[in-house]
């Protein structure tokens, strides 16, 4: 996968974390994922489309989860409920969106966000779409973006 | 000032309602979807502004902005799109299709502030 591609959504969390989250967020060294990885516990995944597919996923540990969405709410919540799934799946919709801008060779159109809620559970890419896992770090802990891409 | 808040994350709405309410703003309506920002639109008087989300189930922004045009009744409201489509073919197709202004996600209160004239 072209690093080109990883920047923007790298870019895009570090941005929006600094905004709207009021947190410095730091990258990690990107990996290649190995099948089966576990994710952490609850993910916002974004499908992408148009000259290249593949997806976008923003996956915290369910504590993190809590604290980064109250951060970004301004309100604590201390209960994994709807609050925190919305919250999630829109700080996966801003990063997806946000990185576009700098991806508009691809034409990519963004699904909606999708999140999923469980312990160590696998976010499986399409069959031949290599993924990228990068880890990243705030001060209310660790989380990682999950990048799958091809382009046609 | 009144203001509709068309987002289909409860989050996002919050939070911009949480800003408008520490810029003094009160008179705020909120919708899911394009479809209910149509409904609230056609149950409200003297709406000056909509802060305006794109990609929504139901009915989208870009749809819900274009409905909106094509409605006479409605063409004194100040329609901002609020949204993380950051292309700039994006915000010309908004634009053209009668949006007054355009805020990418992630902002700040004083994007807020600014585009809204408060």
């Amino acid at each position: 996968m072209n690093v080109a591609f990883i920047n923007p959504f790298i870019n895009a969390t570090i941005l929006l974390f600094k905004t709207m989250v009021h947190l410095d967020a730091f990258a990690g060294k990107p990996a290649l994922k190995k099948q089966p990885f576990p994710a952490y516990d609850v993910s916002g995944i974004i499908g992408l489309s148009g000259d290249a597919q593949g997806s976008v996923a923003i996956s915290f540990p369910r504590l993190v989860a809590l604290k980064v969405v109250s951060a970004f709410l301004g309100s604590e919540i201390k209960i994994m409920g709807s609050e925190v799934v919305d919250g999630i799946g829109e700080l996966a919709n801003i990063i997806a969106g946000n990185a576009k801008q700098d991806l508009s060779q691809y034409n990519l159109s963004i699904s909606l966000p999708q999140v999923v809620v469980g312990n160590d559970h696998v976010i499986s890419g399409q069959t031949g779409i290599p993924a990228i896992i990068i880890p990243m770090t705030c001060s209310l802990g660790n989380f990682a973006i999950e990048i799958s891409f091809k382009t046609k | 000032m009144r203001i509709l808040l068309v987002d289909d994350s409860s989050t996002m709405r919050r939070i911009q309602k949480t800003q408008l309410n520490n810029l003094g703003v009160t008179d705020i309506f909120e919708a899911g979807n394009g479809e209910e920002g149509l409904e609230i639109l056609a149950n409200t008087t003297a709406l000056d502004y909509i802060l305006l989300d794109w990609n929504m189930p139901v009915m989208d922004g870009i749809t819900f902005l274009k409905k909106v045009r094509g409605n006479g009744a409605y063409a004194g409201i100040k329609i901002i799109m609020c949204t993380s489509e950051s292309e700039k073919t994006r915000v010309i197709e908004a634009l053209k299709s009668g949006a007054n202004d355009y805020i990418i996600k992630p902002f700040t209160p004083d994007a807020i502030k600014e585009k809204l004239k408060l």
